[in-house]
């Protein structure tokens, strides 16, 4: 694992502030989930789970299909689909658009694909200003972090780090009451709703049959962002359309619910094309952007292409003991937690955060809560195979192939491994482990916990002696 | 009389023996002739969870040769029984001959307390245990084999035994493996929190159904210096 990382690891382990924030944070998301899934108030909880999946197969196989549906849908509707191959065609089309329209000032709803391609900095490079407008991306925007959780994005901060940060870089009264710090950021915003150009969203569904862009959020930012300036652009992965509106309800029921607890969103915004005549608001410009960034790369390994089906809830990070413990900014990317490190390594490059497939436990947790059923821990160990394998083709043997090596042969005859295991034991012996045999795997055991007492007999000899007499 | 075969397990042969005669002995007052295959060594997960799978396969094959004639497989692990049970599949699914034999041998492959409260139909061993214990929900075991309420009615049976549940008890330990040495510091930390979960029931004994994850336990409880022990449930089921 790479310095920087290891580090990264131990300075969230070590840090007890932010254990508690990110432990109590994250127990709360898992506590509302369990309570809206329950049994008896979403009987077909599991039912859903199942048809969710079912769609975004369904879908993803037939990808081609349903994307060129919904450009149809959005060209009749008045709008405009925006192929783009990765970030520089994202970043392409919005400084040519902004230079002909003579726009400079850009207002965000929250979008975890733009955050893929960094959007933000590389807007102001081109000299224009985007404001992020959820509260959580623009305390973070403010605090020049990135997302720390997929759907809860300043979820390791605690009020006192925003009253801190507002008074820095807003120049206000430091102010820890959260309805106040809301206010604060509603009033410096709204100047900056009134004045955009641009409003940029994301995209939770797009839905082929109505070339509606779906987005789901709670503060209404994304309302304003979407309607008040004159161009919407909403920036979406390739792997978020759904056929039909009529399959809406099934992701709906989840998302809310499996993200925060809520049975939907608070605020649930169809948006299909610029306004039209005799309506009261709407922007005069749509444009949809579907960027690939590498995701016809994962939908071409049919193996692993489940990775595709994910519609950012977040869950799995909730209930990973992993992420609970290393937090978001211990990730290499901006997508952490097991779909993190399920994708990642996909996207950027199997041996690029090689190490990250391996740091999990396979407890199954996230699994067990994803709302379309990903196996996150089968994809965690083919990917690990994926990775021993390029690494032999690359270096060639390493040592723990050459251990893992031996080991098999050792399995393979018994009374080899019994030999083995009684000289393992005699060395034990009652004095405990010699030092020079406390280092490498056995040395890091006993970092922070001890060892079991070796016994002197193996069960095999045991049970020998059991019969025996 | 059935004949039940016990795979011990590695861990259990190497380092905790005494579960593999505690569960010889429940399996035998349960009325089952018990034998031990003595080729049999590892199901081979440790490497098929760090990504070496060709090494997984001949060890995986070594098993399946072993047990080929078996009626039951009895495994006093959910981890082990799920890699047979779950991934064997996946390891062969090129090698239709192998892919057979390990079709053929999954429906005999029991985890020992979903054998007795499944097969045998026993959830009264006729144990005593007078001690305040706590139980470890082990992932695999939750997860991948659906245990949760079986190993708690054969506790409930158990004379003198008091069960106070921890929360959460279907929190990881941070065992997973080679997980343990690869991120010493990360796995240590999960086990940590375990162990405050563990410490505030107030129990003496904390039972689970995999011994990995009980050494797991063990070796931050006495790191940390607290009184509490983990066991096996197969050795409190041996109690009398």
């Amino acid at each position: 694992m790479p310095e920087a990382y290891e580090q990264a690891i131990g300075a969230a382990l070590s840090d007890e502030k932010l254990q508690s924030a990110v432990y109590s944070s994250t127990a709360r998301l898992m506590n509302k989930r369990k309570e809206v899934v329950a049994a008896g108030v979403l009987p077909d909880y599991q039912e859903l789970r199942e048809q969710a999946r079912a769609i975004k197969k369904h879908t993803l196989d037939n990808l081609d299909y349903y994307l060129e549906q919904f450009e149809a849908r959005v060209t009749a509707n008045g709008g405009r689909v925006i192929w783009a191959r990765d970030g520089d065609d994202v970043v392409d089309f919005l400084t040519g658009l902004a230079k002909e329209k003579g726009s400079r000032r850009v207002v965000k709803s929250k979008s975890m694909t733009t955050e893929e391609i960094e959007l933000n900095g590389r807007l102001e490079r081109e000299h224009l200003e985007v404001v992020e407008t959820d509260l959580g991306e623009y305390i973070l925007q403010l605090a020049h972090q990135r997302p720390y959780h997929i759907v809860a994005p300043a979820l390791h901060l605690t009020r006192y780090d925003v009253a801190d940060l507002f008074a820095d870089k807003l120049g206000v009264e430091r102010e820890v009451e959260i309805e106040k710090q809301t206010m604060i950021a509603r009033r410096v915003l709204r100047e900056k709703f009134l004045a955009a150009d641009i409003g940029i969203s994301g995209g939770n569904f797009l839905v082929a049959d109505s070339g509606a862009v779906v987005i789901c959020t709670n503060e209404g930012n994304g309302r304003l962002a979407t309607t008040l300036p004159k161009i919407h652009v909403a920036i979406a992965g390739i792997e978020k359309v759904i056929p039909r509106a009529q399959d809406l309800p099934t992701f709906l029921k989840l998302l809310g619910r499996s993200a925060t607890g809520q049975p939907l969103t608070v605020y649930t915004s169809f948006l299909a094309g610029p306004r039209r005549e005799r309506e009261a608001d709407g922007p005069e410009e749509f444009y949809a952007v579907l960027l690939d960034n590498g995701r016809t790369k994962l939908l071409a390994d049919r193996a692993k292409r489940e990775s595709l089906y994910c519609i950012r809830c977040g869950s799995c990070l909730n209930h990973c003991p992993v992420y609970r413990k290393i937090g978001g900014h211990s990730y290499p990317w901006v997508y952490s937690g097991p779909i993190g490190a399920v994708i990642t390594p996909q996207y950027q490059g199997l041996l690029h955060d090689a190490w990250l497939p391996f740091a999990s436990s396979l407890c199954g947790a996230c699994a067990e809560v994803c709302p379309v059923k990903i196996d996150l821990p089968k994809l965690l160990l083919a990917l690990r195979s994926e990775i021993v394998k390029s690494r032999a083709a690359g270096k060639g043997t390493t040592l723990e192939r050459l251990a893992f090596r031996a080991w098999s042969w050792v399995m393979r005859h018994p009374g080899v491994y019994e030999m083995l295991g009684s000289a393992a034991s005699a060395i034990a012996g009652d004095g405990g482990i010699p030092a020079p045999f406390r280092r490498g795997p056995l040395g890091a055991w006993l970092k922070g916990r001890d060892l079991p007492a070796i016994p002197q007999r193996s069960f095999r000899q045991m049970w020998r002696a059991r019969k025996g007499s | 009389m059935s004949r039940v075969s016990l795979f011990v397990t590695c861990i259990v042969d190497q380092l905790f023996p005494k579960v593999g005669i505690a569960m010889a002995e429940v399996l035998e007052r349960a009325g089952f002739e018990v034998d031990f295959p003595e080729e049999q060594t590892c199901c081979g997960q440790p490497a098929f969870n760090t990504g070496y799978r060709a090494e997984t396969r001949d060890v995986a094959r070594h098993f399946l040769r072993v047990f080929r004639d078996a009626e039951y497989i009895v495994i006093p692990s959910g981890s082990c029984t799920g890699m047979i049970e779950q991934h064997y599949p996946e390891l062969f699914k090129k090698d239709p001959v192998w892919l057979e034999q390990v079709n053929r041998i999954r429906p005999r492959i029991w985890e020992f307390t979903k054998f007795l409260t499944e097969v045998a139909g026993v959830e009264d061993v006729g144990a005593r245990f007078e001690r305040v214990v706590t139980f470890h929900d082990s992932c695999h075991a939750l997860r991948q084999l659906g245990i949760k309420d079986g190993p708690r009615r054969l506790l409930a049976n158990v004379r003198g035994l008091t069960l106070r549940e921890m929360t959460p008890a279907e929190e990881c330990c941070g065992f997973g493996g080679t997980f343990a040495v690869k991120f010493p510091d990360l796995s240590t930390a999960m086990a940590k929190a375990k162990v405050d979960a563990i410490a505030a029931t107030g129990a003496e004994y904390v039972v689970g159904v995999d011994a990995s994850c009980l050494m797991q336990i063990q070796g931050a409880l006495s790191r940390a210096r607290l009184p509490i022990r983990t066991i096996h449930i197969a050795e409190v089921l041996a109690q009398r």
